[in-house]
This record gives C-alpha cells, sequence and structure tokens, in this order.
C-alpha cells in the first residue's frame, strides 16, 4: 500500500462519512504535503467541518484510509492521540478557556506531557515561560496575559486561540473560518500571521471569505457535496465552470 | 516534588482557613477538657460533639467541590461514598465491642445472632483491625467510584444524565443496605459502639479527639485539594469543565482527569463519613438516602461553588442553621432549607465566598484600570494590530 502513497503528511483516500443516509463526505481524497499551506472552500454543507472531524478523530470514516506522515493511521486514533501526534485544530467559533487567564491558556496548550501525573506534578521551567513570553508577543497579547480570556474582544479571542495552537507546535495546522466575524484590520493581520505560521509546518485553512483567500494566495481545494471538485491556484479554480455553478455563481 | 507541589497550594485565603482550623483543633479540646464547667469559657461537650460533625459535614461538602465546582461533575451521590467510609468505621466499632453486646456472643455482632447466622461473612474479616478499617474507609469509596466513573466517563455521560446515575447508585446502595442478609444490620444499621482504639467512645476525651481529627482531616483535605486544583492538573480541570472537547484537542484526555478527581474526592467523602459515625454513634442505610446527597449540593452552593473555602463554610452554617431550626421549629425546616437554595440561586449565584472574591476583584480591576501604564500598554498594542491593516487597505 505504501507504493501508492505519495510523500505526504496527510493523505486522504476515498474517505466517505454518511450521517441517518445523508453522505456528509462521498470518496474524498487528497494529500497534503509537509510544509504546504492549502485552502480549502466550498458551499455550506460540502463537508468541510466533517472533514476536519475525520482528520481529529472526533468522526469516524465509514470507509477510506487517513494516513499522517506516510503511515500512522489515524482512523484507529482518539483526538487526544492525535492531537499528541502533531494535528492542532481552531474551530470556527473561538473557544479558549474563558475562566483561565490569557497565560495559562497558553500554558495549557503547550506541547509538554499531558498525562495527569506529569500535570500534577509540573513546574513551569524557565523555558517554558519564555515559550509563553514569546508566543504572546507574536499573537499581540503579551499586555493582556494576566486577564481572564473571558474579558478579549472576539478578534483576541481568535487570536489567543491561535496562540494556543502555536504552542501546541503542531505539524499540521487545521484552521476552520479563522476570520469569521473579525474586522477587516483584523482579517488583514489574520492573513498575515497565518502566512507566518505555515513556514514552520503545514496549514489547512478552511474559509468563505475570498479576499482573504487571495491574501493568503495559496493552493485551493474546492469541496461541494463531500467530495473534490477543483484543485489548483484561486484564478484556476474560480475559473472552473463546475465551480462557479456550485459555489461562486450562486 | 511533594514539597513544592504542597507550597503551591498555599495562597493567602488558603493559608488563613488552614491556619484557623489548625487553630480550632486544638482550642476547642483545650476549653472543653482543660476549663472548669463554671467557667464562660468552658465548652460543653455536647457541642463539641456537634461542631465535629458539622467538620465532617464540612469535609464532605469540600470533596462535592473539588468534581463539581472544578470538573463540572454534579454528582448526586456523594453521600454514598460518605455513607460508605462510615459504614466501614462502624464495621470496626461493632467488632470491639466483643462479648459485651446484648447476646453476649464474642463473636458475632448482635444483629447476627439475631437473624440466626452461625458465622461470621467473610467480608467481615478484618475489620477488627483498626489499620484494615482505616485502609477500607479510603478503598470501598475509592474503589466505587473508580470503577463508577471508568463506565461513566469513558462513555462520556455528562451533565444532567450523569447526575441522575449518581442518584440512582446512592438509591441503589440505599435499598441494598436496608436488606438484611446483605450482612450490615439492615434497618437498623450499627450501632452501641463501646470502644474506638481501647478508648470509651463516649469519654469527653474521646469526644474532643474526634473533634480535634475532623478538624485537622478537614486541614489536610483542604490543604490537598488546593494543590490540586493550583497545579497544572487544576487548571486542566477548570479546561474541561467550560470546554471539554477543548482539552481533547490540546491531547488531554478528559475521562482520566475526572476519574482520578472523582476518586479522590470519593476517599475524602470515606473519611469524613468514618469520623461522622463515632461521632454520632450511629451509622445506618438512611445515609444513603438521595436527599442527604442533595444537601450536600446545597450546602456548596451557599458556601460558593469552586472555591474550596465556601463550601466549608456553607456546611457549616447550613447545618448550624438547621441544629436550631429542627429544635425550635421542627415543622418548617425544609421549607427554610428550599428557600436558602432558591434565594442562593437568585441572588448569590457565586455562593457567599465566590460573590465576596468578585467584589474583590472588580475593586482591583478598576484600580489597575486607573493606572497610565496599563493604557499606554494598551494603546501601543491597539496600533500594532491596526498598522499593517492601514497599509493593506491603501493597497
Amino acid at each position: 500500500m505504501s507504493e501508492i502513497k505519495p510523500k505526504s503528511l496527510l493523505y486522504l483516500d476515498n474517505v466517505s462519512v454518511s450521517f441517518d443516509g445523508f453522505k456528509a463526505l462521498n470518496a474524498l481524497s487528497f494529500v497534503i504535503a509537509p510544509g504546504e499551506l492549502r485552502a480549502i472552500i466550498g458551499p455550506n454543507g460540502a463537508g468541510k467541518t466533517t472533514m476536519m472531524d475525520v482528520i481529529t478523530g472526533k468522526t469516524r470514516p465509514d470507509e477510506g484510509a487517513v494516513f499522517f506522515e506516510d503511515n500512522i493511521d489515524l482512523t484507529t486514533r482518539d483526538e487526544a492521540d492525535i492531537a499528541r501526534l502533531g494535528i492542532g485544530r481552531k474551530f470556527q467559533k473561538p473557544t479558549v478557556f474563558e475562566s483561565h487567564t490569557v497565560w495559562d491558556n497558553i500554558e495549557l496548550a503547550l506541547n509538554r506531557k499531558r498525562g495527569t501525573f506529569a500535570t500534577l506534578f509540573y513546574n513551569l521551567s524557565k523555558g517554558d515561560s519564555a515559550r509563553i513570553e514569546e508566543i504572546l508577543e507574536t499573537v499581540r497579547l503579551t499586555a493582556r496575559k494576566d486577564e481572564l480570556a473571558a474579558n478579549l474582544s472576539h478578534g483576541q479571542k481568535q487570536w489567543l486561540e491561535i496562540g494556543m495552537l502555536l504552542a501546541q507546535e503542531p505539524k499540521l495546522l487545521l484552521v476552520d473560518e479563522p476570520v469569521a466575524g473579525m474586522t477587516d484590520a483584523e482579517t488583514a493581520d489574520t492573513a498575515i500571521l497565518l502566512r507566518e505560521i505555515a513556514k514552520t509546518r503545514a496549514v489547512v485553512v478552511v474559509e468563505h471569505d475570498m479576499g482573504f483567500i487571495r491574501d493568503l494566495g495559496v493552493r485551493v481545494t474546492c469541496l461541494a457535496e463531500g467530495s473534490v471538485l477543483a484543485e489548483g491556484s484561486l484564478e484556476f479554480v474560480s475559473n472552473d465552470p463546475r465551480v462557479i455553478e456550485n459555489y461562486l455563481g450562486r | 516534588m511533594i514539597s513544592a507541589f504542597i507550597l503551591k497550594s498555599l495562597d493567602r485565603n488558603i493559608s488563613v482557613c488552614i491556619a484557623v482550623l489548625a487553630a480550632v483543633a486544638f482550642i476547642v479540646p483545650a476549653l472543653n477538657l482543660l476549663v472548669s464547667t463554671e467557667s464562660i469559657f468552658h465548652i460543653p461537650t455536647y457541642a463539641v460533639s456537634l461542631f465535629g460533625k458539622y467538620l465532617t459535614y464540612a469535609l464532605l461538602a469540600l470533596a462535592l467541590d473539588l468534581v463539581w465546582g472544578f470538573c463540572g461533575i454534579l454528582s448526586l451521590g456523594h453521600a454514598a461514598f460518605f455513607a460508605l467510609g462510615g459504614y466501614a468505621m462502624g464495621m470496626y466499632l461493632v467488632r470491639q465491642i466483643g462479648s459485651r453486646g446484648v447476646y453476649g456472643n464474642p463473636l458475632l455482632p448482635d444483629f447476627m445472632v439475631f437473624l440466626n447466622w452461625k458465622e461470621m461473612p467473610w467480608y467481615w474479616y478484618g475489620f477488627d483491625h483498626f489499620w484494615f478499617a482505616a485502609l477500607m474507609i479510603l478503598a470501598i469509596p475509592g474503589l466505587l467510584a473508580f470503577v463508577f466513573g471508568w463506565l461513566a466517563f469513558r462513555s462520556r455521560v455528562t451533565g444532567v444524565y450523569l447526575s441522575i446515575i449518581t442518584q440512582a447508585m446512592t438509591y441503589a446502595l440505599l435499598l441494598a443496605f436496608f436488606r438484611n442478609e446483605m450482612g450490615f444490620g439492615g434497618n437498623n444499621g450499627l450501632t452501641d459502639f463501646k470502644d474506638l482504639l481501647g478508648f470509651n467512645i463516649q469519654s469527653q476525651g474521646m469526644r474532643a479527639s474526634l473533634f480535634a481529627a475532623s478538624a485537622i482531616a478537614l486541614a489536610i483535605a483542604l490543604l490537598i485539594s488546593s494543590a490540586i486544583v493550583r497545579s497544572k492538573f487544576g487548571k486542566v480541570l477548570v479546561g474541561l469543565r467550560d470546554a471539554e472537547s477543548r482539552t481533547r484537542f490540546l491531547g488531554y484526555r478528559p475521562e482520566n482527569y475526572k476519574l482520578v478527581t472523582f476518586t479522590i474526592s470519593a476517599m475524602m467523602a470515606g473519611i469524613a463519613g468514618a469520623l461522622y459515625v463515632p461521632q454520632v454513634g450511629i451509622i445506618n442505610p438512611g445515609e444513603f438516602a438521595p436527599a442527604n446527597s442533595i444537601e450536600v449540593v446545597i450546602w456548596t452552593a451557599v458556601g460558593g461553588r469552586g472555591t474550596l473555602i465556601g463550601p466549608i463554610i456553607g456546611a457549616t452554617l447550613v447545618n448550624f442553621g438547621k441544629s436550631i431550626f429542627t429544635a425550635q421549629f421542627p415543622e418548617i425546616w425544609l421549607f427554610a432549607l428550599g428557600a436558602l437554595f432558591v434565594a442562593t440561586t437568585l441572588f448569590l449565584p457565586k455562593g457567599i465566598v465566590g460573590s465576596f472574591r468578585q467584589m474583590s476583584r472588580s475593586r482591583t480591576t478598576r484600580k489597575r484600570a486607573d493606572t497610565p501604564e496599563h493604557l499606554q500598554v494598551d494603546k501601543v498594542g491597539d496600533k500594532g494590530a491596526n498598522l499593517p491593516a492601514e497599509s493593506l487597505a491603501a493597497e
């Protein structure tokens, strides 16, 4: 089986998922190369979120194969395992720990041992503390590090969540609609930040905002009805007649 | 490692509370034993026992706060762990009666003679040793919580469903312990205790010692709980209470965290029960009643959920109120308790301690907002965030 798989970070082959007869994913296949930045577009119900659920272990596929780093079968692992392998996920709605401070949010996300015993006797080392400072600097929340995450604005929560993902040090980052509900200024900033992050790891961004995708300037995959409709540069994909009919034309 | 773990637990409030408990553990017995009965400083023995009982309730409420306040598990069956610890202690105390029982049987407790049993059931073996009983006080509630939690948390049962099955668990135990053939004294439970560790259980010295032991147990439990919630482990707990799936995607296994906490909490409840039984002199299946577990929830809510100190205050105050009410106007106590719960939910949703903390916190943030340095930093941050945006918008 390994001969037919190209050198890949993430490899989905023929993945199908159905909920009560509705095919959320229909023989979906695509490959993400190490270090790649990829945007995924598609109309509502195209299966974008389900695809992320399958990759992160939240949903088990009915059929098909999902491999990480060529030979790690993700369909047999749970969410915590997959996160520890190095796949980070950002949700559509910013989900940060509201009753924790900004600092504690990052500390919890930091890529350290996650067992009950290890956390019970964890001591914040100088190195860890410097790393947290560095991440806070990157997401521009240093000034608010001691505040409860609940008190942040919507955009700041999105950034905090991105900071948490950085702390996780994933090899692959899945980002679901990162700029939903952001102001134009924040949207443009986020594009810069994501490009920066993608320098050191693979990032998959699901987004509706075409302007944002243009800012990112990356390879685009268009999903519709649970499978890949077109793939290529934004110009190429947006000129595809099927994409226009299914998505852009609406 | 351990000392660093414990040291971290000591913030100002917790230190004060532990110091108060430690002081109470010595001063109250001293005022009872050493001061003459005519002095106004003398504390009568009945009061020592009564407050000793409140301390065990406080320990039970603290145990509940650990799972409810920090894990978000609303256990409506915590009195079951309390009762199991109590039964383990009760079994030891029954074995200490020896041949002084009504039937004078040197081997079998009275209720077994009454039921015409010829020999002691296997699960009563070992309870004539205090160390064995002490081990069981921790092991039985801990094991039940572990098995129950393992099944429930692995299947991701949460919220109200979890509350209902904890309630079912305590109810099932209530029915089981009512049965004579279970071998725990049925309806009457275990009573007529004589000695504890060779000393008369009714004696003034023993009463005072049990009070001191309860206060010290509570102080130690508070220290351990505080260390747990202030560690990174505790931060994960609060994280999974607020956004469980987020912790999963960060690589934590919430079920393991809940299981560890639930088991520790059940063991604390077991210790509370074991200290309660010798002070009230009886343990019977009534302690498993679902209403008891719900009362614990009320104490915790009144004092302040998720504050550790709140439940201690809540349990003491509510039970003090209960003692007064049930003596003066027994028929309205339940109404008063209900009204208290409604009033807490409406006017003090964070409980007594939680509301105090909120007030002091809002005062400090207001103070901080006034400092120019803070404003300055914020402005720089805003400008930084806007700069690239403006340049991009211009393109």
